[in-house]
């Protein structure tokens, strides 16, 4: 986003995009990265639950959808969560 | 004008509740604190009685009442409150957030003076230390003024140029606790003036959801100032407008400068509030001894009205500011540094004396802005006069 | 109510991804949970702290439903004022849905600064849930002591040094002092029993007046472990009992989870997953170990007397007796 002056900003410091930090990729704080085994998957949808990072999506179907790399920093918290142990935290190759 | 005369007997408290009535706002969260009490008590009996609309939050401390009050703003509703003194300074860290925010919050103050000693009478170092919030001030000489003053500061605050907080601040006990004959407006002629509220960006808009007082670092937080300053700089203009419609309504007229006997004045005397009142008696009487002498009264002090008061003051030989407060700046009162700045550009330059007085509620009557209107005698004389002096205070 | 995780995802995300709270941060956890409570549209108010600054760094926000930060003392006061102003506006018809307000603190701007303003808000009933997560210090500033920093804990105000091992005093007890408020609805909750945490959130949400929920939730940086162990170690600080799952219901407690015999773990196995209390492994600290299972067992005591003593059905035991 290039920083706007003064005349284009909402008055107070208000925010109006609701949700636009999605513009802000935290992928690449990331060390670990989750590796899913989709074959082992129960679909229990505890990571998605627990990610601290919104980064785990559901498909309509309730099964589990991507990880959106954009903004995984990698915690290891859906990999911990896991009950069937499918997610790996591999080494990210930069 | 068809305006029917209400005129009723009322204290500087009860003109304020009584507009506060007629304004009808949405939300009131306030906290009693002496001399403001008669304020709260009565808007609650209003609301307790089904005179108003209100939601009224009786909060645990000014901190909250100014907190309620912001989010009371932020969420879509008109908003108000009530202070003085230590109430004002707990207040502190969220007047700035009220104005940061640009949120039209209109909050009558009582002035009484600041702990410690704790003292619960009239000066000005509660609204002075405020005085770089970011909130309007408006400063009133009578229940009458402080009545309409309430009134026409809801349209300033809320007015789409400004977006500002106001004070409409009058004197603790000498004019909060005196009674005097207020001309009332009818209820609808108020509920007409001040409008139907839209607030842009209301938290419960949850369709339009908006984020309030975000982290705003080095990167942005600069703009956000700047646009304030903007804001700041219509408010003269906004303020003008908004007396005028004021005048039509009411057949008052206010001024952001106020003047008594200044067009041929050759020394005068600046002042706040209801010393103005105690010094226009003064200055009939000399007037009446030919002696030319004027009062400015700087109703609205944040902004300061700097050029106004400059093009007034510059034509005059000498001047006597007087401070109802102290900086400890070691160089005088706050007005003194106002009014001495905005005469710097000038070529001609009045002598300017300054007096600070009346602190905690300290009297000053007639002999006193005698002794300083024959101290402004004396410089016009040529003689030396001490620049400074505390007025009333025992040696 | 029977909580089912495959309908949580049609609940609307009310923050979203793009924050920037650290890796295995808890706090989003917690809050994602207990806005999981509420289908309805929420205004959230928040106290300044890590949750706070990390999701609204101009010009980003990740809150996709209405947001205010105003200070650090008065995110109640804050809701205080946008519920009166709901329902002054509800009242007049200018706003028409129903519309839940979420105060959020963490436990500095709740057990400590924000104190007073809470209080004031729980005794004048304002209709709205109040959620303080406990991270048990000022991590926002640099890991600074609070009044919810364990005993022994070390913090950068309490560092554990030569002479003073780490933090001397227990915790407060926030959730009995709002239960002592004799509001609705209080509980204290915790991300590992996720549906305990949300049914929880609901039946704050649910209720008229005022909610508390006082949530534990971990900090990698500031508890010293690992990314990965939010959940775990939420888990075992609740089968330790050194974080009970309560609830206080229109005057009733109740313990809403008893960690079955196999589960129960000593505190010390919570204590020796983190940094903050390695001092306490030395032989000379050991008796701060001692002291805190001991006060965690003889807080688990009162809790099953405060059941006991407020359940209907412990009444009509007594009588039969
Ligand atoms: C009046 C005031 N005092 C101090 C601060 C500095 N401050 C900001 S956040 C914070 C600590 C927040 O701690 P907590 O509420 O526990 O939230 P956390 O950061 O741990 O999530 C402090 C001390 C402040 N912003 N305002
Ligand atoms: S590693 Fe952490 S951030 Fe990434 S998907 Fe898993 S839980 Fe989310
Ligand atoms: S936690 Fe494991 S089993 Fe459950 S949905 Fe995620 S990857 Fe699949
Ligand atoms: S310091 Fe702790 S509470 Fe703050 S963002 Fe990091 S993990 Fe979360
Ligand atoms: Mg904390």
């Amino acid at each position: 986003m290039s920083e706007k002056g003064w005349k284009d900003l909402a008055a107070g410091g208000k925010i109006t995009e609701p949700g636009n930090a999605a513009q802000y990729k935290t992928g690449d704080w990331r060390t670990f990265i989750p590796d899913v085994d989709r074959e082992k998957c129960i679909n229990c949808l505890f990571c998605y639950l627990y990610c601290p990072d919104m980064a785990i999506e559901v498909k309509e179907d309730s099964t589990l959808g991507e990880i959106k790399l954009d903004y995984c920093k990698g915690c290891g918290i859906c990999s911990s969560v896991c009950p069937v142990k499918c997610i790996e935290m591999k080494k990210e190759e930069k | 004008m068809n305006n029917k005369l209400i005129i009723k007997p009322l204290t500087g408290a009860a003109a304020v509740s009584e507009a506060m009535r007629q304004i009808d706002p949405d939300v009131v969260a306030a906290y009693p604190i002496t001399p403001q009490t008669d304020i709260v008590m009565k808007f609650s009996q209003f609301v307790n009685d089904g005179k108003v609309t209100t939601e009224f939050v009786p909060v645990e401390s000014e901190h909250s009442a100014m907190s309620a009050c912001v989010g009371a703003s932020a969420a879509g509703a008109r908003a108000m409150t009530a202070t003085a003194s230590a109430g004002l300074a707990l207040m502190w860290e969220i007047l700035y957030i009220a104005a940061s925010n640009r949120l039209p919050i209109v909050m009558p103050v009582v002035n009484r003076a600041l702990s410690a000693p704790i003292n619960i009478h009239c000066d000005h170092s509660d609204t002075m230390g405020a005085r770089d919030s970011g909130w309007i001030q408006i400063y009133c000489e009578s229940a009458q003024e402080a009545y309409d003053n309430v009134i026409a500061a809801m349209r300033i605050a809320e007015h789409e140029k400004i977006m500002l907080p106001v004070m409409v601040c009058q004197d603790g006990f000498i004019t909060s606790h005196a009674m005097e004959r207020v001309d009332i407006l009818e209820d609808d002629k108020v509920k007409q003036f001040v409008g139907e509220l839209n607030l842009p960006f209301p938290l419960l808009d949850t369709d339009n959801p908006v984020t309030y007082g975000p982290l705003d670092l080095f990167d942005y937080y600069f703009e956000h100032k700047r646009q304030q300053s903007e804001a700041i700089s219509h408010v003269f203009e906004v303020t003008d407008k908004i007396y005028n419609e004021f005048e039509k309504i009411s057949g008052r007229k206010y001024n952001r400068v106020e003047t008594y006997e200044m067009e041929d004045a050759e020394t005068a005397i600046v002042a706040l509030n209801s010393t103005i009142g105690t010094a226009k008696d003064v200055v009939d009487t000399l007037r009446q001894k030919g002696e030319k002498v004027g009062l400015l009264f700087p109703r609205m002090f944040r902004p300061f009205p700097a050029e106004e008061i400059a093009e007034i003051l510059a034509r005059l030989s000498a001047v006597a500011v007087l401070d109802r407060s102290e900086t400890f700046s070691g160089t005088g009162g706050p007005m003194l540094a106002d009014i001495k700045s905005a005469l710097y550009e000038k070529e001609n330059k009045p002598v300017i004396l300054n007096y600070i007085y009346g602190l905690g509620g300290r009297e000053i009557n007639p002999a006193h802005i005698e002794q300083v209107f024959s101290d402004l005698k004396e410089v016009q004389k040529g003689n030396e006069v001490e620049k400074l002096t505390y007025l009333g205070v025992r040696e | 109510m029977k909580l089912n995780i495959k309908d949580l995802p049609k609940i609307p995300e009310r923050l979203g991804p793009g924050h920037r709270l650290c890796s295995g941060c808890g706090a989003p956890i917690v809050a994602k949970m207990v806005l999981m409570g509420t289908k309805d549209p929420v205004v959230v108010t928040n106290a300044t702290g890590c949750l706070e600054v990390a999701t609204t760094i101009f010009p980003y926000t990740a809150w996709k439903t209405p947001f205010i930060h105003s200070a650090f003392e008065n995110s109640a006061s804050t809701a205080a004022g946008v519920e009166a102003a709901y329902q002054s506006l509800k009242r007049k018809g200018k706003v028409k849905e129903e519309v839940k307000i979420l105060a959020i603190g963490g436990d500095g701007g709740t057990y400590d600064i924000g104190l007073q303003a809470l209080s004031g808000a729980l005794e004048r009933g304002h209709d709205f849930v109040y959620l303080c997560y406990d991270n048990g210090a000022y991590m926002n500033t640099g890991i600074q002591r609070s009044g919810a920093t364990p005993r022994g804990s070390s913090t950068t105000t309490s560092p554990a040094g030569e002479a003073v091992p780490g933090k001397q005093q227990f915790p407060k007890d926030l959730t009995a002092i709002c239960a002592a408020h004799k509001v609705p609805y209080v509980a204290q909750g915790a991300i590992s029993n996720w549906k305990d945490l949300i049914t929880k959130a609901s039946k704050a949400f649910a209720v008229k007046g005022p909610a508390v929920l006082n949530v534990l939730s971990p900090c990698p940086p500031g508890w010293k472990h690992a990314d990965d162990l939010a959940v775990e170690i939420s888990e075992i600080a609740v089968n330790s009992k050194i974080w009970p799952l309560y609830e206080i219901e229109n005057g009733q407690w109740k313990i809403t989870y008893r960690p079955r015999e196999n589960k129960i773990r000593p505190v010390e196995d919570w204590i020796k997953m983190q940094g903050r209390f390695r001092h306490l492994s030395r032989k000379e600290n050991h008796h701060i170990i001692d002291e805190i299972q001991q006060w965690a067992d003889e807080n688990w005591d009162r809790l099953e007397k405060m059941e006991k003593a407020t359940s209907n059905q412990g009444d009509s035991e007594e009588k039969q007796k």
